[in-house]
């Protein structure tokens, strides 16, 4: 990076390529081009910055400006003012909602303040698709070490002594996982890459793979060293197709360098990382359905033991961990257990990213240390909930996971405190709701998904989760009775006792920890018929209020069954006659509702 | 049994794919991927020829067909319409974008319109939650949404 | 060893042993429902998937309580470990897991072929359960059957138990799990119809159903319906394996001979002539023997020549080798099975004998067997327009007819079948087990080969359960190098060499589809996984060969004399015609379009 001035760093993440920031990239080019500067100032395509709420972001280095929302035509005014004269754009910086101060440097935005970047210590940062650059932060340094001055048992111990556990799902411990697998012996053994993210809500894996791919590579190469593997396999959703290209590109430049293959850095190690790719199953993230699916078959579960360590893929000793696992590792190595252990809680080491998203100000991926409370992050870091309403509950886990309330905000969050809590780690979904959310509703959504995603292989997943499903339409449709809640608690109970796997055992958990936080809002639905969020359609009712109608006729123009008929009665001070939704017909779309600008419409 | 019956250049394409990937059994993942690049979805006859090929029950082929989510056996519409479903695109209201865009399109989940110009279809997350609620059609990704944008956005593609 | 304790009863069981076994050996039995082995034949269906087993380990290796309850059936027990079997908890969950198996199962016992049979009726008995909690969405798939296999998924339990017989015991590949979740089912595919898959009607997967969703095509009323038809003469014949297994189904245990008392059964059903399969299975072996001989005659003159020689008296094996080896088609031996020629012989020798047209003989059969309802089909068992053998009931058919007609075996006295097609060897009887074909082609290829008598009558080495079993038997000097096979999977092996020069130099192999041979076909009563059950009927089997005063098929006086009036010698002309038969490649094909 010598040789240039200046840096433009713009996110090619695909939230912001979304939101156009491919012709941002281009516009930089031609334009510097156009004004000579091409040799001066080096344009950057990174991975995710992580605030995503505001992207596109624009990042200039040395002085680490950043700007928000960046539009295709603003990066005219960014060459003219900020590259060619110095002068910051005021009006492109992010502004801080409580004191509507500019804010230019990241460091000083509540966004980042409270956050650690280790997993995501490059994304942001490094052309994902450029090994050197990656080098030239560190990358490769950790597998260097172990190769050159740590025994595969050292670096086993490394790992055990830092504490890492999965960030993937229950959070077993890495260290001994990886000791697991070295103590078998066998011709063949393979590292797996779980990059399957199926969590509805969280992307953390995506980010790392398009954001920093080399990370990964470097970790399933000192994983190979610690347990004796020469074969790497990075189970990836084909959902996901930057990450597949970035990756691919990772490991091509890899293999250049001397870092993947035959007799790496001349020490005579062998590693090398090959593709499999995902089919849309969210039960392949399940360690043994993951083999499967990567042998060719069905993605169902099977009986553990045996484990993955013992007889994982092709029936040889294979150890998987998850992206952001493995994202941790060239760390620990370079800068050691004894650092890594030091952040975190007693149980839970190091930093969790998660993906903030739902209601809340700040939607975006970040990383924080294990022991922050839920209260930092939603309102610190997330900068509280939107539009100014009331939080209501946050969901951690994904659908393995369950909710948690306004009691549950100064909790230490780590993996056993969420336990506790009747949630779940898991990938690091975080989605926050305000009152707009229904719980029974966001029980039944959940529970949808997991019909949805089950194997179908045991009969608590395949018929349980079912009939959980069933019971939750008849609550929320308004045809529940209490002893359907009984029923649902005590089938949720069996379920979580019986199921085959880790997505059986914990597909009720959305339903009992809303049974547990939410008792009421339930028996609302069950005896007085009401949803307070006014999400269930069946239970409310859109009305229109015939003193406040002027009788425009608009709603019943949008209106899409023709519900809407005019009423021959005109209010006071009027002089249509207002109109009147027949009930029985209405869809409860909302299309009068967004349609009427006297708001004569409501919902009761 | 019987005789599957498939225009030459298709079973070519789809023994080409098993080629390379040594018509081995194992890789049918890799290539009903491969196949259903090329095709845009898998048809019965196409499975029975990649059973064929690879020396495996077309049982099983179809097995796998109709256990993963990304395998589709409809033939999808010129401009793919889907849905993000995902948690944060939930909360942020993408059910009714989703009713929306079955409304103005008068087709189903999962359904193609009868001119084949759009098919509609629901996914899990595309990682753009900061964008809730999404919809992409084909490549493109369109964010923010609201059902009243709905007709604006077809109208782009008609 | 290791200490276990199960139910606070203290036991030592081997390492590896399941916590399912170790609880039947401290006398528990813990309800199962998808599990099923058969010990010894190369047969396990251990998903975990109905979690019926479930029990509390209330101390775990680590000295603590397991966090959820564990699967019996497939949770090995660890030194010190700790179980409830019957813990409130571990209850709860069975009742809750059966309440949901039942909540998407029509219930419709009364009607189901497999009522009184049922698996899942029992433990729902065995449970208590006296209502289903849950209502909602039921499944439903669309009904469809072949000549031999009935399938309503809608009774699926997806225990896996036919996916893998199909599979794994089988590699027929006809049957897949598809879909996931709650619409999972196991089907062919595309869900198409079993008929037009590469199902070769062995029917063990209605043999291993635990509940009514696969079940055999009744053909009960076709027979009742041409016994009250006064215009047809109705001849009957019973294969080797039903007198071993038909006592089962009144009560009898399993392993006892009822061939008396089935004839007389038969008899006051009101059949014309009361025949033997044993007898056409002599006359197979005299053509089949003759058949390989010849064969190896010519090898041994240098002449271009087919070998090994495939038996092919089971056939849905030879539906096997057609749908996937019809490049193989030239090995098995053309001799038709023992139910064909006897229907060739009934239509074309024994009609003119009892002086009616052979379309007014009606010839029924009696099988062990499911896919003995197809081969009767096939176009070359017939003349086009009457087919040699008309009907087949299985073992269970026919005990249900006796049970319909009050017809009690336990009360009969023993019968003779009747002549000329009635007389059988031992060498005959044995057809039933697997190896036994094999077996009594040696008895007759040698004595015919050597001209000499054997020394031994008994081929210990082609007995047994083991499912490839070789052997070399000294012809005189020649050593004739065998293999015996039952499971497709394993003759999927064998025919494997074959494709690859046969390097083991095979002459001659026997194959039998189903577990142990006919004894364990699939229409036999059901055995639910008893082994032990399979086992009995073969030693009844080898019991009954060891007991007939004449054991060499070539020693039939009566098969001596049908070649003497009517065939004159095997595989002579007439015999070709009528008692052999040939195959069609039906395996897939692609065909390109423009």
């Amino acid at each position: 990076m010598a040789k240039y001035k200046m840096h433009i760093l713009i996110c090619g993440g695909t939230g912001c390529k979304s939101s156009n920031s491919l012709q941002i990239i281009e516009n930089f080019h031609n334009i510097l081009a156009e004004k000579n500067l091409a040799d001066e100032v080096q344009v950057i395509k990174t991975g995710c910055f992580g605030f995503c709420e505001k992207g596109p972001i624009v990042k200039i280095m040395p002085d680490n400006t950043f700007y928000t929302q960046v539009t295709p035509e603003d990066v005219r005014r960014i060459v003219d003012e900020h590259i060619i004269k110095g002068r910051k754009v005021p009006d492109l910086l992010y502004t801080n909602p409580e004191n509507k101060e500019h804010v230019s440097d990241s460091k000083h935005m509540d966004f980042y303040k409270k956050q650690i970047r280790i997993a995501l210590r490059n994304c942001g940062f490094v052309d994902p698709e450029n090994i050197e650059e990656s080098i030239s932060r560190g990358g490769y340094e950790g597998l260097a070490k172990c190769l050159t001055e740590m025994t595969p048992e050292q670096v086993i111990a490394e790992m055990k002594a830092s504490g890492l556990r999965g960030r993937g799902g229950a959070g077993f411990p890495t260290g001994l996982k990886w000791e697991l697998c070295a103590k078998n012996k066998a011709d063949q053994k393979y590292v797996i890459c779980n990059a399957d993210e199926g969590d509805p809500g969280a992307f953390m894996d995506r980010s790392i793979l398009e954001g920093d791919p080399n990370s990964i590579v470097e970790a399933m190469a000192i994983c190979g060293y610690a347990i004796g593997a020469t074969k790497g396999l990075v189970y990836i959703r084909a959902e996901y197709p930057l990450a597949i290209d970035r990756l691919k590109i990772a490991i091509n430049q890899a293999r250049e360098y001397g870092l993947l293959g035959k007799d790496i850095l001349g020490t005579g190690f062998e590693f090398d990382i090959e593709l499999r790719y995902g089919a849309g199953a969210f039960v392949c993230g399940e360690e043994t359905a993951l083999i499967h699916s990567m042998e060719g078959q069905r993605g169902e579960p099977t009986l553990k033991p045996p484990f993955p360590a013992v007889s994982g893929y092709m029936g040889k000793p294979s150890n998987v961990n998850n992206v952001e696992t493995f994202a941790n590792v060239p760390v620990i190595i370079t800068k050691g257990a004894e650092w890594f252990s030091k952040i975190g809680t007693e149980k839970s080491k190091g930093t969790k990213v998660f993906a903030l998203a739902g209601q809340i100000n700040n939607v975006g991926l970040i990383e924080v240390p294990m022991g922050i409370t839920l209260r930092e992050i939603i309102y610190e870091i997330g900068g509280g909930i939107k539009d100014g309403r009331q939080f209501k509950a946050v969901q951690t886990g994904g659908p393995s996971g369950g909710c948690l309330t306004a009691k549950h905000l100064d909790t230490a969050i780590d993996y056993d405190s969420l336990v506790a809590a009747g949630s779940m780690m898991g990938s690091g979904g975080m989605v926050v709701m305000d009152e707009t959310s229904c719980m029974p509703a966001i029980a039944k959504f959940y529970l949808e998904f997991t019909c949805e995603e089950s194997c179908g292989k045991c009969t608590p997943c395949r018929v349980g989760n079912k009939r959980l499903c069933e019971l939750l339409e008849k609550i929320t449709n308004g045809t529940g009775t209490m002893e359907d809640l009984e029923s649902l608690r005590n089938l949720a109970a069996v379920i979580k006792d019986s199921a085959l796997c880790g997505l059986g055992q914990t597909s009720p958990n959305p339903v009992l920890s809303t049974l547990d936080n939410f008792w009421d809002e339930y028996v609302e639905h069950v005896v007085d018929k009401k949803c307070r969020a006014g999400v269930c359609k069946k239970l409310m009712q859109y009305v229109i209020d015939p003193e406040k109608c002027i009788g425009c006729g608009k709603c019943a123009k949008g209106c899409p069954v023709e519900t809407i008929q005019r009423t021959d009665y005109i209010a006071p001070g009027h002089k249509l006659a207002s109109f009147h939704i027949e009930a029985s017909k209405c869809i409860k779309c909302g299309a009068c509702i967004n349609n009427c600008k006297f708001g004569a419409i409501s919902i009761k | 049994m019987a005789t599957i019956k498939l225009s030459e250049d298709k079973i070519n394409v789809i023994k080409d794919i098993c080629k390379s990937f040594g018509n081995k059994s194992g890789e049918v993942i890799n290539v009903l991927h491969q196949v259903q690049g090329k095709f845009g979805y898998l048809p019965a006859e196409v499975q029975e020829v990649i059973a064929h090929e690879l020396n495996m029950p077309v049982s099983k082929v179809y097995g796998i067909v109709s256990f993963y989510s990304f395998f589709t056996m409809e033939p999808k519409g010129e401009h793919p319409i889907d849905i993000c479903l995902g948690t944060a695109c939930y909360v942020r209201g993408a059910e009714k974008v989703l009713d929306a865009f079955s409304r103005e399109l008068g087709i189903q989940v999962g359904k193609c319109t009868p001119d084949g110009k759009f098919s509609l279809n629901t996914l899990r997350c595309v990682g753009a939650c900061g964008l809730a609620p999404v919809a992409m059609i084909g490549e493109k990704v369109y964010g923010r949404l609201t059902p009243d944008m709905v007709p604006g956005i077809l109208a782009e593609y008609k | 060893m290791i200490n276990v304790t199960i139910d606070n009863k203290a036991i030592q069981v081997p390492e590896g042993t399941t916590i399912l076994k170790a609880a039947r050996m401290a006398g528990i039995d813990i309800p199962t429902l998808c599990y099923f082995e058969l010990d010894g034949m190369n047969f396990e269906n251990k998903p975990g998937g109905c979690r019926v087993c479930m029990v509390e380990v209330t101390k775990d290796f680590n000295g603590k309580p397991r966090r959820n309850l564990a699967p019996a059936c497939a949770t090995d027990c660890v030194e010190g470990m700790e179980v409830l079997t019957a813990s409130p908890r571990a209850l709860n969950a069975r009742k809750t897991v059966l309440e949901l198996i039942l909540s998407d199962h029509p219930n419709d016992c009364l009607q189901c072929e497999k009522s009184g049979d049922c698996e899942l009726q029992s433990l729902a008995a065995r449970m208590g359960i006296r209502e289903i909690p849950f209502k909602g969405e039921q499944t439903t798939y669309k009904k469809d059957t072949t000549l031999s296999v009935y399938r309503d998924m809608d009774k699926c339990v997806y225990c896996r138990r036919c996916e893998t017989m199909c599979n794994k015991f089988q590699t027929a590949g006809a049957l897949s799990g598809v879909n996931r979740g709650f619409p999972s089912v196991v089907a062919p595919a595309f869900e198409q119809k079993l008929g037009d898959s590469s199902c070769i009607n062995c029917g063990q997967c209605v043999q291993v159903c635990p509940v009514g969703a696969l079940t055999l095509v009744d053909n009960i009323k076709n027979v009742m319906d041409a016994l009250a038809d006064p215009t047809k003469k109705v001849v009957v014949q019973t294969a080797p394996a039903v007198r071993v297994a038909l006592g089962e189904e009144f009560g009898m245990q399993p392993g006892e001979i009822v061939t008396g008392k089935m004839a007389a059964a038969l008899r006051r059903l009101g059949f014309d002539r009361v025949f033997d399969t044993d007898w056409s299975a002599d006359l197979t072996i005299m053509e089949e023997g003759t058949e390989l001989l010849g064969r190896l005659k010519k090898a041994l003159a240098g002449e271009p020549v087919k070998l090994p020689m495939f038996t092919s008296c089971c056939p849905a094996w030879v539906a096997f080798y057609e749908k996937n080896f019809p490049d193989l088609l030239e090995y098995p031996s053309t001799a038709k099975s023992p139910q064909g020629m006897f229907g060739a012989v009934a239509k074309n020798f024994l009609a003119p004998k009892m002086g009616v047209k052979r379309e007014d003989l009606v010839v029924v059969s009696i099988m062990p067997c499911l896919a003995k309802k197809s081969e009767l089909a096939r176009q070359e068992l017939g003349n086009g327009t009457d087919q040699d053998v008309n009907f087949s009931l299985t073992t269970r058919e026919l005990a249900h007819m006796l049970k319909q007609c009050n017809i009690d075996l336990n009360q009969l006295p023993e019968e003779d079948f009747d002549n000329p097609l009635g007389q059988s060897t031992g060498a005959a009887v044995i057809f039933g087990a697997t190896g036994g074909v094999m077996e009594a082609a040696l008895r007759t290829a040698y004595e015919v080969h050597t001209g000499k008598t054997l020394p031994r009558i008994d081929f210990e080495e082609t007995r047994g359960f083991q499912g490839i079993k070789e052997a070399t038997i000294d012809f005189d000097g020649f050593p004739l190098k065998i293999a015996v096979a039952y499971s497709l999977a394993n003759a999927r092996k064998l025919m494997e060499q074959v494709r690859n020069g046969n390097p083991n130099g095979y002459h001659f192999i026997e194959v039998m589809a189903c577990p142990g041979g006919c004894i364990g076909g699939a229409g036999q009563p059901y055995h639910h996984g008893k082994s032990d059950i399979i086992r009995k009927r073969m030693e009844a089997i080898y019991r009954e060969d060891s007991g007939k005063p004449i054991r060499k098929s070539h020693e039939n006086p009566d098969i001596i004399a049908i070649y003497k009036e009517y065939y004159g010698e095997p595989c002579g002309h007439l015999s070709h015609e009528q008692l052999h038969t040939h195959y069609f490649d039906r395996s897939d094909k692609l065909e390109a379009t423009k």
